[in-house]
């Protein structure tokens, strides 16, 4: 399918033995997309940007950080006050955490909404998942590494998660400690992990474009692409609607970084790590808030840990759950009612992870936790009796009507890059 | 769209001028954001803080040195004879590789202080060693003379005499 040409001698004896060009050309050029991709698309591309961004200053951190429990705490600080911009790049690296996030999470619900995780498209949905599970593992053993009191203690509670499993439990947990306790050599442990799992997702990124590729981008009408009529080559198109997404979400970002770089983080973990006293609040970053909240809403130690971690595995039977062949929830009147409340469902479990297990706290969190799955196990049923609106024959006739024929036609655009070649 | 209708010739000059503006406000992001990714690797406040030293000389007998520790490199101090300044006033400049007359080196004569490392390749050379007992590299045969002036031997210059000066007659701040 390479329309890529070139006259350019050099380029040709390169081409000839590493088809470095025309890859590029059939991927990031001449690539065709479905012309009708809306805003909620830059996620995935921003997400990317996120990675790079985490494993550039996290390089950089690591030149200055020292993992051991007597000079982590220290090493973080004068990575603040001595290291050249080092207070850039740790609040660059601790809030470009919480971006990668927002912006995964986004395409997550994107996903969700339009369908994307349905056949052809099921390995390129469950490397997304294993993209999220290495993230959050990642995002954790992060969190440890200033070896504050929030440091500290999210490691005791979070390993301790493990203890929860029956008999091995216990010899589980002091493995993973390499010790009796969260300690030195846990730390030495999590530094090194946090080194290299970053590697690993960009490993399966790399898997998740090719799946993504190979059966090219899903689109808000979730229809199928029929022909080069209903495509735009990914370049200029959505090279620049991404460049603009990432220039405003730069904007979200750079707020954070300059005017507010702890207000997502906890004041706590300026106190370095004492494994004598727990704070008083224990509260996990805000993207973990939805889990947690599952996992204290269950009054059971095994049972909470189950619902926590199956609230994230479920993802993985999404495909076959959702029984509808309509992917795009546009046309699924009963499905979009559901989205809609299991995200605000999701956003009630985070609020509910942030506030004291008391009072009314946990009668709500209960409940929005059995909304949780009940989303999931009310989709098999709704694909059976929703009946879906009609859907428009071809992107191209869908994206025509909506435009009225007005001046510039998306054909008309289609044809004149073509040209440009 | 109004702008559009003259197709692709007419507007050329306006979609020239968006992508040079786009470009080159690329560039100065890309700028801005690499230069503190370069910065954040040299010394940090901290190890500058750090880069003078005070040193007591009134335990040096004359014909002893000492060695002592200045931004992580060797420090020679010697408590030169008289014999030995004499040796290395006496050589004309024109024998030497990197011609320097020795009273540019030592502010007073019996206090020659240098860095201890060999403008070779980094090495520390020995003390009273080789054909002019002032220096001797072991590593690549460097010959240095009583001043620390490179003589035979692959070194392109002479050992570098740091910045100091005397507080009082018995101390003295390096850097």
């Amino acid at each position: 399918m390479s329309g890529f040409q070139t006259n350019n001698a050099v380029i040709k004896w390169i081409e000839y033995r590493l088809p470095i060009f025309s890859y590029v050309n059939d991927h990031l050029v001449d690539y065709p997309t479905p012309k009708n991709l809306n805003y909620w698309w830059n996620f995935g591309s921003l997400a990317g940007v996120m990675l790079v961004v985490q494993i550039v200053t996290g390089i950089v951190l690591a030149m200055h950080y020292q993992p051991h429990a007597d000079l982590a705490f220290a090493s973080t600080e004068h990575i603040m006050r001595d290291v050249n911009y080092g207070w850039l790049m740790r609040y660059m690296h601790a809030n470009g955490g919480s971006m990668f996030f927002l912006a995964v999470y986004i395409h997550i619900f994107r996903g969700i909404y339009y369908g994307s995780y349905k056949a052809p498209r099921e390995i390129l949905w469950w490397m997304g998942i294993i993209i999220f599970i290495l993230m959050m593992a990642t995002a954790f053993m992060g969190y440890v590494l200033p070896w504050g009191q929030m440091s500290f203690w999210a490691a005791t509670v979070i390993t301790n998660l493990f203890s929860a499993v029956p008999i091995a439990g216990e010899a589980i947990v002091s493995w993973m400690w390499g010790g009796f306790s969260v300690d030195n050599p846990t730390l030495n442990r999590f530094y090194s992990l946090h080194y290299l799992l970053p590697f690993m997702i960009f490993a399966v990124v790399f898997i998740h474009l090719w799946a993504l590729h190979h059966r090219k981008s899903n689109n808000p009408l979730g229809i199928d692409i029929k022909g080069p009529q209903d495509t735009l080559p990914f370049h200029p198109y959505y090279t620049a609607k991404d460049l603009y997404g990432m220039g405003v979400f730069g904007v979200l970002f750079a707020f954070f970084l300059f005017f507010a770089p702890n207000y997502l983080g906890h004041p706590d973990n300026y106190i370095p790590a004492d494994p004598l006293v727990t704070p008083a609040h224990i509260v996990p970053e805000w993207y973990f808030l939805p889990f947690y909240a599952i996992l204290r809403a269950i009054p059971d130690k095994l049972l909470g840990v189950v619902a926590m971690f199956a609230s994230i595995l479920i993802l993985f039977v999404l495909p076959w759950l959702d029984t509808s062949k309509v992917r795009s929830a546009s046309f699924r009147p009963v499905y979009k009612l559901l989205f809609w409340a299991f995200l605000v469902d999701c956003i009630v479990l985070g609020y509910i992870g942030g506030q004291p297990v008391e009072g009314v706290f946990i009668v709500i969190g209960r409940l929005a936790t059995a909304l949780y799955f009940l989303f999931f196990l009310a989709l098999p049923l709704i694909g059976w009796f929703e009946k879906p609106k009609k859907l428009p024959e071809s992107i191209a006739k869908a994206v025509l009507k909506e435009d009225g024929g007005g001046g510039g036609t998306p054909e008309g655009a289609a044809a004149r890059a073509e040209d440009r070649g | 769209m109004a702008d559009n209708k003259g197709g692709d010739g007419h507007d050329a000059g306006r979609r020239d001028f968006l992508y040079v503006a786009t470009s080159a406000m690329g560039a100065v992001g890309v700028g801005a954001f690499a230069w503190p990714l370069i910065d954040q690797m040299n010394p940090s406040q901290d190890v500058l803080a750090l880069s003078s030293i005070e040193v007591d000389l009134s335990a040096v007998e004359e014909g002893q040195s000492i060695t002592v520790s200045w931004r992580g490199k060797p420090v020679f101090i010697r408590h030169r004879t008289a014999a030995e300044i004499e040796a290395a006033r006496q050589v004309a400049l024109t024998d030497l590789p990197d011609p320097q007359g020795d009273e540019e080196r030592a502010e007073r004569p019996e206090w020659l202080v240098l860095v201890g490392v060999c403008t070779h390749l980094g090495c520390v050379p020995l003390g009273l060693q080789g054909q002019f007992k002032g220096w001797f590299c072991p590593c690549h045969g460097s010959h240095y003379d009583t001043s620390g002036r490179i003589r035979i031997g692959p070194a392109p210059t002479n050992l570098e005499v740091p910045g100091y000066v005397f507080l009082d007659d018995e101390n003295i701040k390096i850097g």
